[in-house]
């Protein structure tokens, strides 16, 4: 068999090497790789589709949106009343509001967040990080329709148990603010704590080596150090809370309301598309066509939100690795 | 470069003018090895001149590094593995490889032998090549009453002969090393070297090494490899085993294998 | 000499103070974390407190008025009578329709005549915390007010509540719609994304040379997990519900009277939305697997997928999984896309097959939750304790499962 194959090399090497490859060697059409090949790409593709498709959607019902008569956009980015029903186009209600819930939840979860993170990277011995961990990772599981419950029933009462009745409304954007706080808090901690314990252990010697303290380290070497990466969890968060829907649907009212006060009801950009579709909303109607035109303004702010912060991370990551 | 003894009978494989670059870093530059059948070849050299790369461009396992690109000719069976019409995976079934840590498959001893003839269209009772390939490989005595058991529950230099077996089953025409014995204690790596004697009757063997001893004990044929100025790994002296260490050509080659290299 | 002593002892009260500050932040710190768990606690036991608790129930129709002796004693003939006598011609139908009267045993004719003609309805309820301390107050006011009712301690989440479909009554609400809802969805959006996803967490490892299109693919993928989940809602609707709705309504198979409002537009929706934290944890799965498996199964003739579906695969599958199934945990909770693909609250009848119009327990939640009245809060508060309970053995079946195949593997 062996003798074979050597006879065999002796004679092709005779006949010119490149006209003929053995049949052992020749290129064989697997058909079932490529099939398959090609399903893959075609799942990874499936991605741009639906970009594809959300850009599309909400460009194309935008359009029709700002066909409409009524609607032009400068009124659109300016009018401060949102009320389809008498032809008033502002978005500015629903975006102060989106903006103050997202205010407050970042007043709770940011430093709360970073804090814990710091304690988690920084001082937790390994057997406290087991336990607190999980319980980080179920408080991020819990599904936000019951945060929503949780804010109408619980929070909600609170407040106007401690402020007043006659002051908080029973839907009010602090109630929904708080919780969303709550929710996010997660994330942020796990965020930064990844950006602080990518900071190298030989930063923190140098600086215990100096004779500063744990908290020195900590505040003054190791998150500076991180900064960039926690800057992205941050983004990540706000991103977060402008997109979160049903907090706000639940807890902080339906109608807008262009108002700065915390303890009034207001309807968020998101909380205006849930209460509009909730109903069987007729085709081609404003109303149908007025939730692309804020969906689309929402997709563009997270978007820009979620790439600056990938941004950040990949710069921070590129000065550890 | 090599003598002309070993030139009467026609090389199983060969290099011309092999260059194989990483990016545009070229790792390996005009490599010419005619490798002789039946025989063992040793590539020798310090760390980082290149041996793994040209040993894994002898089956094209170089592929799967993506940038990774090679000019110049490895000639098998009269035809140049890297031509277009060439089906780089029935390259890798004539030419087999084992590798410098034991990468048993995670499954039982039996399957990880059987594997490669599954995949290669081989149907029904396997039992009987199974246990040649294991024989060959010299374990079929230590593992024919646990054939079921996991791979990985194989001792180091137990893993390393099944992956050898499991290399032999599907009947390649050379076999490609890669320091196999540099994760073994010194018995284990005894026992391997034993095998490649043997196994030298049937099978090509080319064996990359840092272990001079096992390079001088147990090839017939040396190859030695180092790193020119622009750190390119470059062929120095290519030859009879017996000749590259009692009779040096070369400088770079005596200072290293008189340890005086560095 | 003075001078050095000055300043040692300066620096050792500046030491002391940033000691204590080290102290004071470490609190700090901790509290912040310990917030979690608190948090956490109070949740829960929010949920809890309002899901038992006592209850005020009155009868619509006293037992005494309709029977002399206690119903239970009663034959079915009489309890038949009796039903006869008390409903409508019609709903009388409608309960021989669903079952003869006479195939009924006597103890479900007890039943049936305690759920349609004595009514029992809830006319005050009291969270759980109430309940406990409050209870002599709480029955003497009730005993006050409504003299015919009796008080009782009422666990709103009961077998009934699971079993039961929707009512507009709370007391007779059930979540079983909603429960197979949602697992209908579910089912769809495996079904659709676990594939895709895998299919494409493969190409991009194993296939994908890094050139423009695949970077964008990744880039895109990242970018498509940060999309607020609402904004899948939409493109649901406009893809699915609307674009698509002749396919996902049913039309095609002559049923077309949903309009694309079905479980399998919701699944669809689902299935996107889910699809990049899919791909991007079974790409870190499949990461994960070292490169001496693939080389070991390349050299020895292997195809690139003989190598995936043999090797690279079954070892990555336990990472994949519980990717898969935290990623399913996510879509089980989701309300608004479902919102704007158009579940509806109202549905009571179960779901038959994947064009039937649907609703789901997030939604059920949701709705409960915006009622003004109690005992819908109480429903709700059970529904959740639902939603949790099945998240939670979600959860724990991922981590038995991979703990399982890790032990096979290895
Ligand atoms: N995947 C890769 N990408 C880029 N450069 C590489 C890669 N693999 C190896 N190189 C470079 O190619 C050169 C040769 O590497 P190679 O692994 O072949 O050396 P070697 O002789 O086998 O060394 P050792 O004895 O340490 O195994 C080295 O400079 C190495 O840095
Ligand atoms: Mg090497």
């Amino acid at each position: 068999m062996r003798e074979q194959i050597m006879n065999h090399t002796l004679s092709t090497v005779q006949i010119k090497p490149a006209s003929r490859v053995p049949e052992f060697l020749r290129k064989k059409k697997r058909w079932n790789e490529i099939l398959i090949q090609g399903f893959l790409f075609f799942c990874g593709f499936v991605s741009i589709l639906t970009t594809i498709g959300i850009v599309f959607e909400l460009g194309k019902e935008s359009l029709l949106f700002f066909a409409n008569p009524d609607v032009s956009l400068l009124e659109f980015f300016t009018n401060t009343r949102w009320q389809p029903s008498i032809g008033e186009f502002g978005i500015l209600p629903l975006a102060t509001s989106t903006l103050l819930t997202t205010l407050i939840a970042m007043i709770v979860a940011l430093p709360v967040g970073l804090s814990a993170a710091i304690f988690l990277s920084e001082y937790a011995s390994s057997k406290a990080r087991s336990v607190l961990k999980p319980i980080l990772e179920i408080l991020a599981g819990v599904p936000t329709v019951v945060y929503g419950y949780f804010a109408l029933t619980f929070m909600t009462p609170v407040l106007r148990g401690i402020f007043g009745e006659q002051n908080v409304e029973i839907y009010n954007t602090l109630s929904a603010g708080l919780v969303m706080g709550i929710m996010i808090l997660p994330l942020v901690s796990s965020m930064s704590e990844d950006a602080l314990t990518a900071v190298p252990r030989s930063l923190r010697e140098a600086a215990y080596g100096l004779g500063s303290t744990r908290l020195e380290t900590a505040v003054q070497i190791v998150v500076p150090a991180a900064l960039s990466g926690i800057i992205a969890a941050f983004i990540i968060a706000i991103s977060r809370a402008i997109g979160e829907t049903m907090i706000v649907a639940i807890a902080a009212g339906s109608g807008s309301n262009f108002t700065f006060n915390p303890f009034k009801a207001a309807e968020t950009m998101t909380g205006y598309i849930a209460r509009i579709s909730g109903g069987d909303v007729g085709y081609d109607t404003p109303d149908y066509n007025s939730i692309f035109a804020i969906g689309l303004v929402l997709f563009l702010v997270t978007l820009g939100l979620n790439i600056l912060s990938r941004r950040l991370s990949a710069k921070y990551r590129e000065v550890y690795e | 470069m090599i003598d002309h003894q070993t030139q009467t009978k026609p090389p199983i494989i060969s290099a011309e003018d092999l260059c194989i670059f990483y990016g545009n870093f070229r790792a390996v530059k005009n490599v010419d090895m005619k490798i002789v059948p039946n025989q063992i070849t040793a590539i020798i050299g310090p760390s980082g001149c290149g041996k793994s790369t040209v040993l894994r461009s002898f089956n094209r396992m170089n592929d799967f590094i993506p940038n990774c690109h090679v000019t110049g000719k490895i000639t098998f069976h009269g035809h140049n593995i890297y031509d277009e019409d060439v089906d780089p995976v029935q390259v890798r079934q004539k030419i087999g490889m084992v590798f410098q840590k034991p990468n048993p498959f995670p499954k039982s001893i039996f399957d990880n032998v059987a594997w490669g003839l599954k995949i290669n269209g081989m149907k029904g009772d396997l039992s009987e090549p199974v246990e040649q390939a294991l024989k060959q490989a010299a374990l079929w005595d230590e593992v024919k009453d646990h054939l079921k058991k996991s791979g990985l529950s194989l001792s180091g230099g137990q893993q390393q002969r099944l992956c050898i077996a499991r290399a032999l089953a599907v009947k390649p025409d050379i076999i490609l090393m890669d320091e196999p014995c540099s994760a073994l204690d010194p018995i284990a790596t005894l026992k391997i070297e034993d095998l490649m004697r043997e196994l030298s009757k049937d099978y090509t063997i080319i064996i990359v090494t840092h272990n001079m001893q096992q390079a001088a004990r147990a090839s017939d044929y040396t190859a030695f490899f180092t790193m020119d100025s622009d750190r390119a790994g470059v062929m120095v002296e290519y030859g009879e085993t017996s000749h590259i260490f009692t009779n040096p050509q070369d400088k770079r080659t005596e200072d290293y294998i008189t340890g005086r290299y560095g | 000499m003075n001078e050095y002593t000055d300043l040692a002892g300066e620096s050792n009260t500046n030491l002391q103070k940033r000691h204590r500050d080290s102290k004071i932040w470490r609190t700090i710190f901790y509290a912040s974390t310990a917030a979690a768990i608190i948090i956490l606690a109070i949740l829960i036991l929010s949920i809890v407190n309002q899901a038992f608790g006592l209850v005020v129930l009155k009868n619509t129709v006293e037992p005494e008025k309709i029977s002399s002796v206690p119903l239970e004693q009663l034959s079915s003939q009489d309890l038949i009578k009796i039903l006869k006598k008390n409903l409508t011609s019609n709903r009388y139908k409608t309960i021989d329709r669903d079952m003869p009267f006479t195939a009924r045993s006597q103890a479900d004719l007890v039943d049936l005549v305690i759920a349609e003609v004595v009514k029992p309805t809830v006319v005050d309820s009291y969270h759980l915390d109430v309940s406990i301390l409050h209870r002599n107050e709480i029955m003497a006011r009730a005993a006050e007010k409504y003299p015919n009712g009796h008080v009782e301690f009422h666990s709103w989440l009961n077998p009934e509540f699971i079993t039961r479909s929707m009512s507009s009554t709370p007391e007779l609400a059930g979540v079983r719609t909603a429960i197979f809802g949602s697992l209908w969805i579910i089912l769809i959006t495996v079904l659709v994304a676990f594939p895709t996803g895998v299919g494409a967490a493969i190409y991009l490892e194993e296939y994908a040379a890094s050139n423009r299109i695949n970077k964008i693919i990744q880039t895109n993928i990242d970018n498509l997990a940060g999309v607020p989940s609402i904004i899948y809602g939409i493109l649901g609707l406009a893809i699915f519900v609307r674009g698509l709705g002749y396919f996902t309504g049913g039309g095609f198979l002559g049923s077309g009277e949903t309009g694309g409002r079905t479980i399998l537009s919701a699944g669809l929706t689902m299935a996107l939305l889910i699809l990049p934290i899919l791909i991007i944890n079974a790409q870190e799965a499949i990461r994960a697997v070292p490169r001496s498996l693939r080389e070991a199964s390349y050299g020895l003739g292997a195809t690139k997928w003989q190598t995936i579906w043999h090797h690279v695969l079954p070892s990555a599958l336990p990472g994949i999984l519980t990717g898969t199934i935290l990623a399913i945990s996510r879509a089980i909770g989701e309300t608004a896309p479902l919102i704007l693909v158009g579940a509806s609250s109202f549905i009571n009848r179960d779901p038959s097959s994947v064009f039937s119009r649907f609703t789901a327990l997030p939604i059920q939640i949701y709705n409960w939750t915006t009622r003004p009245q109690d005992e819908f809060r109480n429903i709700a508060a059970a529904a959740i304790l639902v939603l949790l309970v099945l998240l939670l053995s979600l959860n724990a079946f991922a981590i038995l499962m991979r703990n399982r195949f890790t032990r096979r593997i290895s």
